[in-house]
């Protein structure tokens, strides 16, 4: 089984859309699509499955407000508590609404923070890792869609170049 | 077009004849004189302490009568404090629609111009709902009831034992006369607004005349500007002067987060409700999931508002200031208070926060039920423990008018809803909220 792939460049995510419903369509494996900007619908037409990182942020909140209480109480409540104005503190539950912007803060701090260094182990997006975009045009105004070779070069050359594509290129896959 | 169901129309009609004979009920037992009140604090004080006899031994005869009279005005409060809180309820309501949908206007948002026949039938519980407002407003300026501490006589009188000179020194404002005439010129603004923006929706069906459409887009930011402002003083007038010594000057924006995330959990409400008797086949999913959206929303708006509002007083503990969290926060009306709380922020938080849960009509019914009994609380506890106090109770008059107040509500918006049709054709944007996909 050969690595080979053929990356049709289009020049209008519109174009993009209708390409990819329309090879999915012929039963051609598209091994990923390299965009500048997020494309609306992009993933539905796809077929990708939904993300979960909506679930890892709601555990990297929780998270964050157990940490947030856990800190409260043992900084203001257990190992020194201070009378700040004469309010309770000899008790949690009693001095809790003092406390809630620190809840709210840490709660937000954590879900948004590891929500974003998980996304980016996830796309494996790390220190001195290398574009792997097929064409830095990708980052400006075009767009690449890469498709399987399966089968005959030509015939599925000839079908992307109906489908809009301005430029083909048939590579290796590393 | 939608006919209103013999089901429904009768379900409304028996709320309101039951609601109605279950308020006069309530006018018609509170106490008229200090001598049944000291029969009924009499009954309460034996069925729970004791040792408040010898308290009460110990002050003068002149006191007791004082206390009696405060007792009394509170017990006679109740059906008025119970006729209030559903009629203020519904009628912010049907506004707090209205301002979403001006919204929508001068926005000239996209996706929302298939429930716009929704709101308009919602909105047209305006009329009645600020004819009987109205008439409350009037009852109590003419001394029939005892809801505003401020209004009673000799309060701007140097000489008379009622005296207040805070309140005095608010009196530029804060006078009978004025407050009636504010009263009357809030309510007569939302009705002329609503009546112009139906009246040239109905009429952009007909000819697809864009000036028409212009023209409600000026109508729609007038009024959004207008309201702002009007919902402030309202607020103040109808709500803040039941605690006359009391001030927030958050508490309008308070008000209005908890009345538009009703406002618009209504919306969503009485769409699922059509959209299920399929009356209202282009609406999709996407328009509900942003509905819900908004629900979401705004409920932590709400509790923003809230929080802020308590947490700076609570901190401070000025007393004066501290007063009025004494009867909620520790007294009498902890329950509500606390429990409101949950309802209104911790379950939609919850419920509503999953993407899917969000389009799923069931859930959004769910929570849009406790979203609109959480806000009921949370207007019954800004009126009552300032009217009615301690020995309040969730009775006969309570549940009675909420229920005239709730078929009152249902009769007029079904009934709205039937004048025209549920498409709004003649809107330039309705394409694009037929194919709005999320």
């Amino acid at each position: 089984m050969s690595n080979k792939v053929i990356q049709a460049m289009y020049d209008d995510d519109d174009v993009l859309l209708t390409a990819v419903k329309q090879t999915r369509e012929e039963n051609h494996q598209i091994e990923e699509v390299y965009t500048p900007f997020p494309v609306h619908g992009l993933d539905k037409a796809m077929g990708l499955k939904g993300t979960r990182i909506a679930i890892t942020s709601f555990i990297y909140g929780v998270i964050g407000f157990a940490f947030a209480v856990w800190m409260l109480n043992y900084m203001m409540i257990v190992d020194w508590p201070q009378n700040i104005g004469g309010k309770p503190n000899f008790s949690f539950a009693e001095n809790m609404p003092a406390f809630v912007p620190i809840l709210f803060e840490l709660t937000v701090f954590f879900a948004a923070h590891l929500m974003v260094i998980t996304f980016y182990m996830r796309s494996k997006i790390w220190p001195f890792q290398t574009a792997s975009n097929p064409d830095p045009r990708t980052t400006d105004d075009k767009f690449v869609m890469e498709v399987t070779m399966d089968g005959n070069e030509d015939q599925l050359s000839d079908f992307l170049k109906q489908t809009g594509a301005i430029e083909l290129k048939v590579t290796e896959k590393k | 077009m939608y006919t209103f169901s013999s089901k429904l129309k009768t379900f409304s009609l028996v709320l309101m004849i039951l609601g109605a004979l279950g308020m006069g009920y309530g006018f018609f037992t509170a106490p008229k004189t200090t001598n049944d009140v000291k029969e009924m604090i009499h009954h309460v004080d034996e069925a729970h302490e004791a040792d408040t006899h010898e308290a009460t031994a110990q002050i003068s005869a002149e006191e007791e009568q004082s206390h009696l009279e405060h007792a009394l005005h509170q017990a006679q409060n109740r059906p008025w404090t119970a006729f209030f809180v559903p009629a203020f309820f519904f009628l912010m309501i049907a506004v707090l629609v209205l301002v979403f949908y001006a919204i929508q206007w001068a926005a000239q948002a996209g996706w929302s111009i298939v429930l716009f026949r929704v709101m308009e039938g919602i909105t047209a519980y305006i009329l009645p709902g600020s004819i009987l407002l109205f008439l409350f407003l009037l009852a109590s300026g003419f001394h029939m009831n005892h809801m505003y501490a401020w209004m009673a006589e000799g309060t701007f009188n140097p000489e008379s034992a009622n005296y207040d000179a805070i309140i005095d020194g608010k009196s530029w404002w804060l006078n009978t006369s004025g407050w009636l005439i504010r009263g009357f010129i809030y309510l007569f603004v939302y009705n002329i607004f609503r009546w112009m923006l139906r009246k040239n929706s109905i009429a952009l069906d007909e000819n697809n005349d864009i000036s028409i459409y212009k023209k409600n887009f000026n109508f729609a930011v007038i009024f959004i500007v207008i309201f702002a402002i009007f919902e402030l003083f309202m607020s103040f007038d109808w709500l803040m002067t039941l605690d006359p010594h009391w001030y927030s000057q958050l508490y309008s924006f308070y008000v209005f987060s908890s009345m538009i995330v009703s406002g618009i959990t209504v919306i969503a409400m009485v769409t699922i409700y059509l959209k299920h008797k399929g009356f209202l086949p282009f609406v999709n999913d996407s328009h509900i999931h942003d509905l819900a959206k908004y629900m979401f929303g705004f409920s932590i708006f709400w509790a923003y508002f809230f929080f802020d509002q308590f947490m700076l007083q609570w901190y401070a503990n000025i007393p004066e200031e501290t007063a009025y969290f004494m009867p909620r926060l520790l007294g009498s009306y902890q329950p509500i208070f606390i429990g409101m709380i949950v309802i209104n922020f911790v379950f939609p938080f919850l419920i509503l926060m999953d993407s899917d849960f969000k389009r799923t009509p069931w859930f959004v019914i769910t929570a849009g039920m406790l979203i609109l009994i959480g806000h009921y609380m949370d207007i019954f506890q800004l009126i009552s423990p300032a009217t009615v106090g301690n020995h309040w109770s969730f009775g006969i008059p309570e549940i009675a008018s909420l229920a005239f107040f709730l078929g009152l509500f249902v009769f007029v918006v079904f009934t709205a809803l039937t004048k025209a049709p549920l498409h709004a054709k003649g809107n330039p944007f309705m394409k694009e909220s037929e194919i709005y996909h999320y």
